[in-house]
């Protein structure tokens, strides 16, 4: 599991993409920041809300290529007929992954770090905020894993886990619009809605409980697709 | 070792292996021939667990790999088709990983690797980026990778594909050193490389096996006769005369004129007995000296041909 897991974390910081994800996104907060910071307002949560926003345009990057490539090079033979058992791989795969999620978020605590330089409070409700952006990343990262492992392109693989997690983000504001069955249905989806109770300084364990079963969920979902896909080609 | 029991793999409405069953004894080098599309692959994904049957089973000391796929696995070294390669690494960093996939022991490791390419050859390039081989580099490192874990059992698929002659020769060294103690299945389109290595051959077209033997015997033909292409010096109709009267002679007919009273013959035996020696007391009784006696082999290629086209004319 930890070998998988070592080496794609190599493999991301031996090449530039890391790197330019963690430049793109810092670019990102760092425009947003600018907001509620030249205005006065030591308010970080509406960074933060921003920030699980711009995860949907760079989770499918960083997670394009985690499947989709071993499957077009046939280095997927390998890693598959090896004693280590798929469930290991794929977990391997979505550790080093959230692994560089993890990098990008521990540099975007600068941030609140210059604010509470500047006169701010690093408050319990930003601990949690952060709680949840941390909750939100493993999904995200879930939904990614999961799509690349749907396709042997990496561009469809970004493309699909781009919709997606759109999808599941505005959910949410549609569902109640539907409503009936299937506004259940995206409310159900709907990872903004609990991601903005973390952002309005609430610590809710039914949120918790909720992102951990959806990460949880997408992982399982992607050995099965692997599983099937041998199944039915070759 | 390996004991293959009616596999059949479909895609769909496409049957790519078509109930075949053969098992491989350990210790045992075995050719696995056909044409390109007959199977090989599919057949070899299926016995590495890459890929599940359709029917049938595939049990490799013992444990099916359906059932206890990990114990297989931790038994096969597969060198697929095209060697499963990460370019990012280094050699040495990519046998490591491959080390730790097979739960190659950390204390063991070192050693391990160091054996393995040295057998292969690639010590001198243990540091280079995989990206940065050659082709032929590139398959061996593929070689040592199957080799890490120290399997009993290696399936090979062509692996001297793309090779240039000289470093065929060297893959070709390297598998008949490796097979001293471990079981091999070697799949190939080339015949003469099979003949050169393997103890014995099964021959598969369209899904099915058409031939399974030694190359030797597969090499006298398949009706089991012996045939000789001989030249006598002596009178063409006495010799055919005395000669016919050999116990076990079916067939002999003189091919063409090759010097003064000197003639060639086609000769087949009725058996695979040996008919040369009661040849040369005959023709000696009589004075007629033999100045040349060459069996008349069918190389593996008429072999594959003629069983290959065989099957087509059934079909």
């Amino acid at each position: 599991m930890f070998t998988v897991a070592k080496k794609e974390i190599a493999t991301y910081f031996k090449s530039p993409i890391a790197y330019i994800l963690i430049g793109l996104f810092l670019l990102m907060i760092s425009i947003l920041f600018w907001t509620p910071f030249s205005a006065g307002s030591g308010d970080f949560m509406i960074v933060l809300e921003n920030m699980g926003f711009f995860l949907i345009f760079l989770v499918p990057i960083l997670t394009m290529r985690i499947l989709a490539e071993d499957r077009k090079n046939g280095t997927e033979v390998l890693l598959l007929t090896s004693p280590t058992s798929l469930t290991k791989i794929v977990i391997g795969k979505f550790i080093a992954m959230y692994f560089v999620f993890l990098v990008i978020t521990v540099i975007s605590l600068i941030y609140p770090l210059i604010m509470v330089r500047f006169g701010g409070v690093f408050t319990v409700q930003l601990a949690g905020g952060y709680l949840g952006f941390l909750l939100l990343g493993a999904s995200f990262v879930a939904v990614g894993v999961f799509a690349s492992a749907l396709t042997e392109n990496q561009v469809i693989s970004a493309i699909i886990s781009f919709v997606a997690l759109l999808v599941m983000w505005m959910a949410g504001a549609f569902s109640a619009e539907v409503g009936g069955f299937l506004g259940t249905l995206l409310s159900w989806i709907s990872l903004l809605s609990r991601y903005d109770i973390f952002t309005r300084g609430i610590l809710g364990l039914p949120e918790i409980i909720y992102f951990l079963s959806f990460t949880t969920l997408f992982i399982f979902l992607t050995i099965r697709v692997i599983e099937r896909r041998r199944w039915i080609q070759g | 070792m390996i004991e293959i029991k009616n596999l059949t793999k479909k895609y769909g409405q496409v049957v790519a292996v078509n109930n075949i069953s053969f098992n491989v004894n350990k210790g045992e080098i075995l050719g696995f021939l056909g044409p390109n599309g007959a199977g090989k692959s599919t057949t070899m994904n299926i016995i590495t667990g890459y890929l599940p049957s359709t029917s049938g089973t595939v049990k490799v000391d013992g444990y099916d790999i359906m059932t206890h796929p990990a114990e297989v696995k931790r038994r096969i070294g597969y060198l697929p088709e095209a060697p499963p390669l990460y370019r990012d690494m280094t050699v040495t960093e990519y046998l490591k990983f491959v080390s730790n996939l097979n739960y190659v022991p950390k204390k063991k490791q070192k050693g391990q690797m160091a054996d393995i390419m040295e057998l292969v050859g690639l010590t001198d390039h243990r540091k280079r980026l995989v990206d940065n081989l050659s082709k032929g580099y590139r398959q061996r490192v593929g070689l040592a990778q199957a080799l890490i874990g120290n399997p009993e059992v290696l399936i090979l698929d062509e692996p001297t594909v793309g090779l240039d002659p000289r470093q065929i020769i060297e893959i070709r060294r390297v598998i008949k050193a490796l097979a001293k103690e471990r079981t091999i299945i070697l799949s190939s389109h080339i015949l003469p490389e099979v003949s050169a290595i393997c103890e014995r051959v099964v021959i598969i077209n369209k899904g099915v096996i058409v031939a399974e033997d030694t190359p030797e015997r597969l090499s006298m033909g398949l009706d089991r006769a012996m045939k000789l292409s001989i030249t006598i010096v002596g009178p063409k109709d006495k010799v055919i005369e005395a000669v016919k009267k050999i116990d076990g002679v079916k067939y002999m007919e003189a091919s063409s004129k090759t010097g003064e009273n000197a003639y060639k013959y086609m000769l087949e035996s009725q058996t695979e007995e040996d008919i040369r020696e009661k040849l040369f007391f005959a023709m000696a009784e009589n004075g007629w000296p033999i100045i040349e006696i060459k069996p008349s082999v069918m190389t593996l290629e008429d072999i594959f041909i003629s069983v290959v086209t065989k099957g087509q004319e059934v079909q």
